[in-house]
């Protein structure tokens, strides 16, 4: 993959959000939080089951609105993308799958099908591209969602436990997506249960813990020092999940 | 008419010698109820998607009217459009009584809220799966309407030949509007009502026939459909 054509790394707007926070019928499912993200870092989110880590990946995507604080981007809004633990893929090829996204971005429509191939050919998904996109295995369809997200040319990518129900070769296949679209000049956000691939792959780490949000540093920092009580109980795996 | 008094083998040679009578009825009867289905379907689909996307004050009592109007009496309709259409009402002017047109009419009030209700609750529940990939994708919801419709488009095909079902069925509506008028506005229905009155089983029992396969073929089409989405989009 030499290919990679980087997009503008500084242009990317910085995300903030200030006193966020998701109530859901008198349930407080995220307590306040203050959390900025910049540059062109892989920040991953952490926690246990229920610690509000989608809830996080949905209000900063804009697919929740906040309870209370708010969302902004610091400049224009960025061009993104989202990745679901369950692609959702519609009921067509996997061609007319990613052809459709760029019909929604206004791609002209005979420069739809060559950059359609292009991408499932990067994910390795070009045998594939006649049969409909439901009834591919896990792994491809999720190689496909990620095809989808390539070709919004996203400049911030939301991952929300993309490697969650997949076999060993087909995490590997999503990190290895995960870190070419880095390489392009992608900010990730990315939530994962796994604690070696969180190592694998983090800039910095967001942990979540009973929706409060416990700890964010340094990814190096997170493991050999953690700041805080539940991170090294959840470093040393020790807390339950 | 021949001579014989089993009116089954009739209706049988009447079908198998491609009875003049007999295949003008039962193209009429055709014409009538897809251009009915046709019409209603461009109305209903979008409208029933529409209803599904949006969330607007007495959407509520639209969703309640239109399920109860997936039973609305054929001969009500029928009424209803005869009173339009009669020389006084108000759209006496296009003389379009005892026409197919107003037999068309008539079922298009019969099919459009059957199409409508069941689109609205097929798109719904597919929205409920796609509502945050498109979202994410920066889908506006009036753009949605063409993408859910397409995906929907196995169930959909189902509902209407539901619609035409109804249509083709029905006699109250086309009796009342077309009038059964011989060689005008005489459809399959209307002619089995007429012929069994005037004893006239042969004709009849035969145009029952063809009417039972149609309704046969409408279902069979409608398994198939429903069993090559099973297996070709899992």
């Amino acid at each position: 993959m030499n290919d990679l054509r980087r997009l503008p790394v500084a242009a990317i707007p910085s995300l903030a959000l200030e006193g966020v926070g998701f109530v859901h019928r008198g349930q407080t499912l995220l307590h306040p939080l203050d959390l900025r993200l910049e540059g062109c870092h892989r920040t991953l989110v952490m926690g246990p089951n229920g610690a509000g880590k989608s809830l996080l990946m949905r209000l900063a995507h804009g697919l929740l609105a906040p309870s209370r604080g708010r969302v902004r981007w610091e400049g224009r809004p960025p061009r993104q993308a989202m990745v679901f633990q369950r692609p959702v893929l519609l009921k067509r090829s996997a061609l007319a799958n990613l052809t459709y996204a760029l019909a929604i971005h206004g791609t002209p429509h005979r420069r739809r099908r060559p950059l359609a191939r292009e991408a499932l050919e990067r994910f390795g998904l070009a045998a594939l591209e006649k049969r409909p996109a439901r009834v591919l295995s896990g792994g491809e369809q999720q190689r496909l969602a990620l095809a989808r997200a390539w070709l919004v040319e996203p400049e911030v990518l939301f991952l929300d436990e993309p490697t969650a129900a997949l076999d060993p070769a087909a995490i590997q296949a999503v990190e290895a997506a995960v870190r070419d679209f880095h390489r392009r000049g992608t900010r990730i956000l990315m939530t994962t249960h796994d604690l070696q691939q969180a190592r694998r792959l983090a800039d910095d780490i967001v942990l979540l813990y009973g929706g409060r949000l416990v700890e964010h540093s340094p990814a190096e920092r997170f493991f050999a020092d953690p700041q805080t009580p539940e991170g090294s109980a959840f470093v040393r795996g020790e807390l339950v999940w | 008419m021949s001579d014989d008094p089993n009116a089954f083998q009739t209706a049988l040679a009447l079908i198998l010698g491609r009875d003049p009578d007999l295949i003008g009825i039962v193209t009429l009867s055709l014409q009538v109820s897809l251009s009915a289905v046709l019409i209603a379907a461009l109305i209903a689909l979008p409208l029933g998607a529409a209803l599904a996307l949006w969330r607007f004050p007495g959407r509520g009592a639209l969703i309640v009217m239109l399920n109860a109007l997936m039973g609305l009496p054929p001969v009500v309709a029928g009424l209803a459009v005869y009173l339009l259409l009669s020389r006084a009402g108000p759209l006496g002017e296009f003389g379009l009584l005892f026409t197919p047109g107003a037999m068309v009419i008539a079922q298009v009030i019969l099919v459009l809220p059957i199409i409508a209700a069941l689109t609205r609750q097929q798109v719904e529940e597919l929205h409920g799966d796609y509502r945050e990939q498109l979202a994410s994708l920066g889908v506006s919801r009036a753009r949605r309407i063409p993408t859910l419709l397409w995906d929907a488009r196995f169930g959909l095909t189902t509902v209407m030949l539901a619609g035409f079902g109804r249509a083709s069925a029905e006699v109250g509506a086309v009796m009342i509007v077309g009038g059964n008028i011989d060689g005008v506005t005489r459809v399959m229905t209307t002619a089995i009502v007429l012929e069994t009155s005037k004893g006239n089983l042969p004709l009849a029992l035969g145009l029952g026939m063809v009417l039972l396969a149609l309704v046969a073929l409408v279902n069979a089409a409608a398994h198939l459909v429903g069993e090559t989405a099973q297996r070709r989009l899992g």
